[in-house]
């Protein structure tokens, strides 16, 4: 145990470089946020995430992003556990028709300024999943989508661009 | 009496076999045969491996442990209804229960009759019957059991967790810190996989196999292209046969590291976690260059895989290997020397052996828990009859019998990787890629046992002559561990919930479907 800290702290970081800001996602979200939003996020944004059916590849991906190599903390981009304490909503699976109301209940609960952000195949097109009996996928027929990050799941650099497109936009002045 | 009476010696005397049905028969049953199959299931140890329903037929599958032998059953019901087989199998409670929701069948005496997937959000009810209904005007709420004693509260927690993580409501009943009951009520995340594969085409229904569950996208996908390849009767070139097996031991490694990870940091031992994701990124990262998609999905397809290794995947997997080796053992030293960890997993969420082998739990649950079950072993299948691997088995059944499983199967599917790394030069590469063209012109019907890193998957699946999909059921492990996780959990305290259900890691999406 003392070795690993020992090592940890002489070895340097493990993380590694951040990916720039994804330009389609940064074109996407210009002119969705009004001055006063910006000015009270500041550099941070805080994140809950919620699964609307997927089949969880894009949560192991997420996972990812709060592992040492990726740490989106960094950013001053953190994942809560209320959608009280969140600015964001990012949102996975082609909206399974159970978790509908759960998903708008969450959305509501969610103080604004707030974005949603749609995460993977299935919440941005519904995937393979649209027009059955037990999906209303996808998500932008249920809530407003502020950002898509597609991919099947997404890559972490790919929801690190996303991210950080997301904040960069909301806290330009 | 509980004797050990053959399997195929009843069912010879009660049923029929129904023909093109591989590789292990399938016998069509009576009224009478299956009632006759009950007594038998009262009194013998047969494991119950799946039920699954179909607009006016029931099929059920059973595996005799002691000879390996596997069957399928079937009941027509022309009037939709069966005999239920809840009460000598409480597993198939909750499958019947999917099967009434979605075909309409009704469980005869059943243990349960509540819906289990419907949460008459549909718009429809039994959405795959032949005839589906109109919605229940107003639904009323889901009535959970009843609690009833001094000094109870309950606390409901879900669909939407804290963290990220699947959807499910589980509702507990607590005293003070204790908690009485878990009841756990699912079905959140069904998409109606089953219905979406009816109807498509193999390589169609081949993605949906993959999106079962995530995690096990390797295996779901092996299951499904197994099925299909016993169904039309053919065999994949053995190249493809050794790299299924060499992605099916990288996903098992990838979803352990994170596990044990995720279990110490549950109790609050945040360090594991930071160590383990990061070995767990490398076998991601490994398995994108072997073969281009960090979880691997899509690549095990029916009649082969998508992509061979690239020359220098042999390479990166030894390395890989060897890393793994030099820095996995030292965090398992420090997992077990810290007295405030094993303070909180050694006795924490107790399943006893006689549970695992009532609900035919497999993988780290059933294993933690002395039941010594594993598919690739038994009934087993290619490659893993040419490699030597243990499956390692332990008898307390808590929290830290499941988190040394799943230690030691992270070693032996290091050892697996490396033997067919070895191996692999050998089997030639054959053409552009190693699979073969699924042949039209011939159904049937063919089911699959593989091994997740989960547990065992079976999936069954029938096909028409064109090669489309007729019926598909895919059958996760989860389903016969998600009971278990409600024994567990009985008199713990509230705070140990997250740990023993991260020590179990059952799949939402797996489950619901």
């Amino acid at each position: 145990m003392l070795k690993h800290i020992l090592t940890s702290l002489t070895g340097g970081p493990v993380t590694e470089a951040a990916p720039a800001p994804a330009d389609p996602a940064l074109a996407e979200l210009a002119g969705k946020l009004d001055k006063a939003a910006k000015a009270r996020l500041g550099r941070s944004l805080s994140i809950r995430e919620v699964d609307a059916g997927s089949c969880n590849g894009c949560e192991l991906e997420i996972h990812a992003l709060n592992n040492p190599i990726y740490d989106l903390e960094r950013f001053g981009i953190r994942f809560v556990a209320s959608p009280r304490h969140a600015d964001v909503l990012l949102v996975t699976g082609p909206v399974a028709r159970n978790m509908r109301e759960a998903l708008v209940r969450t959305w509501d609960a969610t103080p604004g300024p707030k974005w949603l952000v749609a995460c993977g195949d299935c919440a941005v097109s519904g995937g393979l999943f649209a027009g059955g009996y037990a999906c209303d996928g996808p998500v932008e027929q249920v809530l407003p989508v502020d950002l898509r990050i597609p991919g099947c799941p997404p890559r972490p650099t790919d929801l690190l661009a996303g991210l950080l497109a997301l904040l960069e936009t909301s806290a330009a002045r | 009496m509980y004797g050990e009476e053959p399997l195929f010696g009843l069912l010879n005397r009660v049923g029929t076999p129904v023909e093109g049905h591989r590789p292990w028969p399938r016998y069509r049953l009576g009224r009478d045969g299956w009632l006759r199959l009950i007594e038998g299931l009262a009194g013998n140890a047969w494991s119950l491996l799946g039920l699954w329903g179909e607009p006016k037929a029931v099929h059920a599958a059973f595996r005799e442990d002691f000879s390996g032998d596997v069957a399928v059953v079937s009941l027509d019901c022309p009037q939709g209804r069966f005999p239920s087989l809840s009460a000598v199998r409480p597993a198939a409670n909750r499958l019947e229960r999917a099967a009434h929701d979605l075909y309409g069948l009704t469980a005869e005496r059943t243990t349960d009759p509540r819906p289990w997937l419907d949460h008459d959000a549909w718009g429809v009810r039994r959405p795959l019957s032949e005839q589906p209904a109109a919605p229940v005007p107003n639904p009323g709420p889901y009535t959970f059991l009843p609690v009833e004693g001094e000094g109870l509260h309950q606390i409901p927690v879900g669909p939407v967790h804290a963290g990220i993580i699947e959807p499910g409501h589980f509702r507990f009943t607590a005293n003070g810190e204790t908690v009485v009951r878990l009841e756990e009520r699912l079905g959140y995340v069904h998409r109606g996989v089953e219905g979406l594969m009816q109807g498509r085409p193999v390589t169609e229904a081949a993605k949906l196999a993959a999106r079962i569950s995530g995690d096990a996208t390797v295996a779901h996908s092996l299951a499904f292209a197994r099925a299909v390849e016993a169904a039309l009767g053919i065999e994949v070139p053995a190249r493809a046969v050794w790299l299924r097996a060499l992605m099916a031991e990288l996903e098992r490694i990838a979803n352990h590291l994170g596990d044990i990870g995720a279990i110490c940091n549950d109790a609050a031992f945040a360090f594991m976690l930071a160590q383990t994701s990061q070995l767990r990124e490398r076998v991601l990262r490994t398995a994108d260059a072997c073969f281009g998609h960090r979880l691997m999905m899509d690549r095990v397809i029916p009649g082969g895989v998508a992509s061979d290794l690239p020359e220098r995947g042999a390479g990166l997997l030894l390395e890989l290997v060897a890393e793994l080796r030099k820095r996995f053992p030292p965090l398992v030293a420090i997992y077990d020397g810290k007295a405030s960890l094993q303070d909180r997993t050694v006795t924490t969420g107790i399943v006893s052996a006689d549970l695992v082998t009532r609900f035919g739990a497999g993988g780290h649950v059933g294993r933690a828990s002395g039941r010594d079950q594993d598919a690739r072993r038994s009934p087993g299948y290619a490659p893993y009859d040419e490699l030597a691997f243990e499956v390692p088995v332990l008898t307390e059944g808590d929290v830290n019998a499941r988190v040394w499983v799943r230690i030691r199967e992270v070693e032996q599917s290091l050892s697996l990787i490396e033997q067919i790394v070895v191996r692999l030069p050998a089997i030639s590469r054959g053409l552009d890629h190693p699979s073969i063209p699924l042949e039209s012109g011939r159904g049937g019907e063919g089911m699959a046992l593989v091994e997740s890193f989960r547990g065992e998957i079976l999936t069954w699946v029938r096909l028409d002559a064109e090669g489309v999909v007729t019926r598909c059921h895919p059958r996760d492990p989860s389903w016969f561990q998600w009971p278990l996780l409600e024994a567990a959990i009985g008199g713990n305290i509230v705070a140990d919930f997250p740990l023993c259900n991260k020590s179990f890691n059952c799949s939402y999406a797996g489950h619901d479907l």
